[in-house]
């Protein structure tokens, strides 16, 4: 297994805050890397320093043993960086189908095109039909983004990443406000995508983590205190303290 | 409540319709009012491109519709004094060819709207706004400031420019040949619209985040509908100088800029019709009320109050009803 992304020493301070504190993990073809850890504890930060939406304050990103970390985010996703919102990024006047039109366009490239219709381009619409399929969205293609429930919109987010057909997904809780059903969908279809490519993923929902993940890393206060298997992270005594104990005293 | 597509038709078939009864009952005055209507609403087809699909504030659009102007003027105002533009290195004569007017005021705008655009559009909001401001103040003082070509006073052209086949002084031809590239800059928008780039544009003003995780980059978007808003709006402003025969530095004011934005906002922002149907609003008010009061525009600012709070969609907004989502 080859290393997809590469991240190598990131720190990012917000005034006194360190958000990212020298963190640095791999993501290997294949596989489900998820990254959990407490509200605010620097996970989408750090997903946002990978796809090129912050410059991290030091150190350096690898992607396909290329350094991109002086590229910007539209470059990088070119290069096939995925990646779905923890809060939804659509065009919300827009349908769904366009929705997803517009990331088979951005995978395309060619914009520069005034004349012929776009909703009627088949290479695009094949690409944007297919990818609503995989989801489960294509009975709602005709509707507009700010007219569907809060779940669709984060199976649309996914949609669309995958009309990029990227070689690695960057994805900030798909699952939140999906409840079980959607959930436990998007945690089969997940375990399926990660064949094409390997998936960064950020969770709070224990179950599908623990279901899906070959490795967690866990974040608290910036810093990576442990990378391992599922079961390794379940019986780490300094995960459980920082971060499940937590958890288990809100249930 | 009808659908947009045929408010639309019967709005381009007044325009059409009104001048052509006029002509019969010998109205020269409604056909020139009619004339005004196309070539304002023709700048307001610019500007609706970048204002009502990119969402770019730009209160700078009179500096492409001047330039549009001033390459009229400047042209036409050598070629009546026989007077070269320039004689070295080669010899640049004025003309009084419409086409070749139209070509200047398009390439020449469309190079303004480059320069400002690529500079305006690496800020936004507020500041977006102000810097197009600032550029077309800009150029409107300097316009003034330059007498070589009027100054404060502007330029009048004593006999309205040619295009072949037509006698452009007749009142109703010249309302033909208006009309006739309003409808084609409309139809060539409503294409750009529906197409990889409009897709792209609209997008990019609904989230440009969205824009920039596709792999796309938002300010190549906007400068390329930026340019395109300014050349149609610096053949707007050919036409209009040639329509009164008269170029001055209001033409570049902010007043005009304004008023361009009105038309927008009236008709109902991002409404392919809008500049039209604003700017008839806009020329009748100033028609009927211009003659009772000269503080008409008063009842031009309680309107566009109104649309503001009450119909965001303008008035092709009220009139219609929704057209539901479809692809
Ligand atoms: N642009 C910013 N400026 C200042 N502080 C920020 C900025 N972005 C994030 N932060 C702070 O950095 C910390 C990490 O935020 P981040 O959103 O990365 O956390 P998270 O792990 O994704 O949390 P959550 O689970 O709630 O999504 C938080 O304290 C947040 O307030
Ligand atoms: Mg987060």
């Amino acid at each position: 297994m080859t290393d997809i992304l590469d991240i190598r020493g990131i720190s990012k301070s917000f005034g006194a805050l360190k958000a990212s504190d020298d963190i640095s993990l791999t993501l290997k073809s294949g596989e489900i890397h998820a990254l959990i850890g407490p509200n605010g504890a620097g996970k989408s930060t750090l997903i946002n320093q990978i796809a090129g939406g912050l410059k991290p304050d030091s150190g350096s990103v690898h992607f396909s043993g290329q350094d991109i970390t002086s590229l910007a985010a539209p470059a990088r996703a070119r290069l096939g960086l995925g990646r779905t919102f923890q809060i939804s990024q659509l065009a919300p006047e827009m349908t769904v189908l366009q929705n997803a039109v517009f990331g088979a366009l951005g995978a395309d490239g060619r914009v520069s095109r005034f004349w012929r219709p776009v909703m009627k381009d088949r290479s695009l619409l094949e690409v944007a039909r297919s990818a609503l399929e995989r989801v489960g969205l294509n009975h709602r293609a005709g509707e507009r983004v700010s007219e569907i429930s809060h779940g669709e919109r984060r199976q649309l987010e996914v949609a669309v990443a995958l009309t990029q057909k990227p070689k690695a997904f960057l994805m900030d809780e798909p699952m939140a406000g999906l409840g079980h059903g959607g959930s436990e969908r998007l945690t089969g279809f997940l375990r399926e995508l990660k064949q094409e490519a390997p998936i960064l993923l950020v969770e709070h929902d224990m179950d599908a983590v623990f279901a899906l993940a070959d490795r967690v890393s866990v974040l608290v206060y910036g810093r990576i205190i442990a990378t391992g298997t599922a079961d390794e992270i379940r019986t780490n005594p300094l995960v459980r303290e920082a971060y499940l104990g937590d958890e288990e005293e809100h249930a | 409540m009808i659908r947009e597509t045929h408010l639309n038709a019967l709005i381009w078939l007044l325009l059409l319709i009104i001048p052509l009864a006029a002509w019969q009952m010998g109205e020269i005055y409604t056909i020139t009012l009619a004339t005004k209507i196309c070539v304002l609403a023709l700048a307001g087809v610019g500007l609706n491109i970048a204002l009502g699909l990119g969402g770019m504030i730009s209160l700078g659009h009179a500096a492409f519709f001047g330039i549009g102007g001033y390459a009229m003027g400047i042209l036409a105002n050598h070629a009546q004094s026989y007077i070269p533009i320039m004689e070295h290195p080669f010899l640049i004569e004025g003309t009084k060819y419409m086409p070749v007017i139209w070509l200047l005021a398009i390439v020449m705008s469309g190079l303004a709207a480059l320069a400002i655009g690529a500079l305006s559009l690496r800020t936004n909001g507020a500041y977006f706004i102000m810097i197009t401001l600032a550029f077309g103040q800009m150029l409107y003082f300097f316009a003034i400031s330059w007498p070589a070509y009027g100054g404060e006073d502007g330029l009048a052209i004593y006999v309205r420019n040619e295009f072949p086949g037509l006698n452009t002084l007749v009142p109703i031809q010249f309302f033909a040949l208006c009309f006739l590239i309003l409808t084609a800059v409309i139809f060539l928008s409503s294409r750009l619209e529906n197409s990889r780039f409009g897709l792209a544009l609209q997008a990019t003003r609904q989230n440009e985040t969205r824009t920039r995780t596709v792999g796309l980059t938002p300010y190549k978007i906007r400068l390329i509908a930026f340019v395109i808003s300014g050349m149609i709006c610096g053949l707007a402003g050919a036409l209009s100088a040639d329509l009164n025969r008269f170029v001055s530095p209001v033409m570049l004011s902010w007043h005009t800029s304004g008023e361009i934005m009105i038309f927008v906002i009236l008709g109902g922002t991002g409404r392919l019709f809008a500049p039209l149907v604003g700017a008839a609003i806009y020329i009748m008010l100033e028609h009927f009320l211009g003659g009772v009061s000269d503080y008409w525009q008063i009842f031009l600012g309680l309107l566009l109050l109104m649309v503001v709070l009450f119909a965001p969609g303008g008035v092709i907004g009220l009139l219609t009803k929704r057209e539901a989502a479809h692809d």
